[in-house]
């Protein structure tokens, strides 16, 4: 049987006494596009950050359920194993000050200090670089520190450095909410590139990104999972009252 | 209306020039002592003093170069205790924050660095000179780490406190284990503000006296046992400048002006290193 890339039964999550995720069943199947979205602290960024084991960083946090990565409980297996199958792209850009551009691509591999032949390491950085539409505007100075970029292009070198360890699925939290428009233009014609390769979770505030570049769509509204359906389902024919409320702006 | 404004201006003006009055006129004392040191020692340096251990009472000539290896290994012993000690100790302190232990440390790192320098050196005498029966340079350079620690372990915290989490977050996020997100991201993105910390503690310790006069004790031939008594810059000044007899004050001038280079040295190269080495976040 064909597993889900991705699939919850029953799945919370807590912030101290604050129950964030409620009751969360879920199947992600594999190169898709997923859109989260819903009003703040509805539980979204939660769920996301559950899925890469992130939200247990945090003192208090806490979870219940099964989330599955394939046929393995996430919860089960090693958190850094976890995080090298599942990429993260925050909120705000986030290169490592410190290092070059090259260095930020290979980071995953650098910082674990996995060894790799000079060559393959080339060929990594040019392919992520490639895949995140960057190798052409920093192909020149790969050298230089990656704080240097603009910060769409900064996102997009986080896209290529989650890209470079070759995850399965990379989770992405309202990845252009600090971006100008062309750059958010540019990350969003970058989500069905990417489709082909891998699976996309994209926690977002904004519907009509979520309309333009998801397959299905997930809408959660206090800490609830309300509706999980194709996009295009959801936002011509939402089957839940509180979706409909949500899309047609009666409560944000 | 118009001669009210007038007061305000008036009243502002005068504000400002009593500012920059009262900031010129802290400048002169410590010019002043630069410039006097500066007078009274550059005649005695040279090659010939840098070399030699000074000279017996009636003999001319004599150098200072039993204090300066002294300094050296001292202030080198001591970085060794203190700055790995320090750093660690910093890094729990931002990274933990808020629980009881860093509360206490926190606590006595303010305290230690409060405490007198004569009583740290009374206390290593207790602990190590006593027991083992001898003045040492060891014991010097154990008063002077414990006098490092806090000026390490404070800067360390404060740069590492100011990183913002998403650096962590994104180092976590690739699968990179706790340790080496700290080792590999923390603290090299912090290393300017952790070196400056350590240069500023060394430029400290440099010049104390107090707890190496009954821990080093000095010596007055060359030499570099750390289990023996070992001569510093600080404790040759102390010992030539108040005995009675020229040669020796010349001795302490010329050893002073060492010192002073030696900080002011330390300094302008701290500040270098952090323009160079600073992170744009």
């Amino acid at each position: 049987m064909e597993h889900s890339v991705i699939s919850a039964s029953n799945f919370n999550a807590w912030f101290g006494d604050n129950h964030a995720v409620k009751d969360v069943s879920i199947k992600i199947e594999k190169n898709q596009v997923i859109a989260v979205m819903g009003p703040s602290g509805c539980g979204k960024t939660t769920f996301l950050r559950c899925i890469n084991r992130m939200h247990e960083l945090v003192p208090g946090a806490r979870t219940e359920g099964m989330l599955k990565l394939y046929a393995d409980d996430i919860y089960t297996m090693n958190p850094i194993y976890v995080r090298y199958k599942i990429g993260m792209v925050f909120q705000r850009p986030n290169p490592f000050p410190n290092l070059s551009i090259y260095d930020n691509v290979v980071a995953g591999y650098k910082l674990n200090g996995l060894k790799i032949p000079k060559v393959e390491m080339d060929h990594i950085v040019e392919k992520s670089l490639t895949s995140a539409a960057l190798w052409n505007e920093v192909k020149d100075s790969l050298h230089k520190k990656g704080t240097f970029l603009s910060g769409g292009q900064q996102q997009r070198l986080c896209i290529a450095r989650a890209i470079a360890m070759e995850p399965e699925v990379i989770l992405f939290d309202e990845p252009t909410s600090a971006l100008d428009p062309i750059s958010t233009s540019s990350i969003e014609a970058l989500f069905h590139e990417l489709k082909a390769n891998y699976t996309l979770i994209i926690v977002t505030h904004n519907m009509q990104q979520a309309a333009r570049v998801s397959d299905k769509t997930a809408f959660f509204y206090l800490g609830e999972l309300v509706e999980f359906d194709n996009t295009r389902q959801m936002f011509t024919a939402p089957k839940d009252k509180r979706t409909q409320n949500y899309i047609t702006g009666r409560f944000s | 209306m118009d001669a009210r404004l007038k007061v305000r201006n008036t009243k502002s003006i005068v504000f400002k020039s009593i500012i920059i009055f009262l900031a010129f006129v802290i400048t002169i004392p410590l010019i002043i002592i630069l410039l006097y040191i500066i007078k009274q020692g550059v005649t005695q340096v040279n090659w010939h003093f840098l070399t030699h251990v000074p000279a017996p009472v009636g003999e001319t000539g004599g150098g200072i170069s039993n204090a300066l290896l002294g300094s050296i290994i001292i202030v080198a012993l001591s970085s060794l205790i203190a700055i790995p000690t320090g750093i660690l100790t910093g890094i729990y302190l931002s990274e933990n924050a808020t629980t009881r232990l860093a509360y206490y440390a926190g606590l006595c790192v303010d305290i230690l660095q409060g405490v007198p320098s004569i009583v740290v050196g009374m206390v290593v005498y207790f602990w190590i000179v006593k027991p083992l029966g001898t003045f040492s340079a060891l014991s010097g350079s154990v008063a002077l780490a414990i006098m490092m620690l806090p000026i390490v372990i404070r800067s360390t915290e404060q740069t590492l406190k100011l990183l913002p989490d998403s650096l962590k977050e994104a180092a976590l996020s690739l699968g990179v284990p706790y340790h080496r997100v700290i080792l590999k991201v923390i603290v090299p993105c912090g290393f300017a503000g952790i070196l400056s910390g350590i240069m500023l503690s060394v430029a400290r310790i440099v010049g104390e006296t107090a707890p190496l006069l009954f821990t080093a004790f000095g010596n007055p031939y060359l030499s570099a046992a750390i289990t023996k008594p070992m001569q510093s810059l600080p404790l040759l000044i102390f010992n030539y400048a108040t005995s009675p007899y020229d040669e020796w004050h010349n001795l302490a001038w010329g050893a002073s002006f060492i010192l002073l280079m030696f900080v002011l040295l330390l300094n302008i190269f701290t500040k270098l290193i952090t323009r160079k080495w600073n992170i744009q976040l």
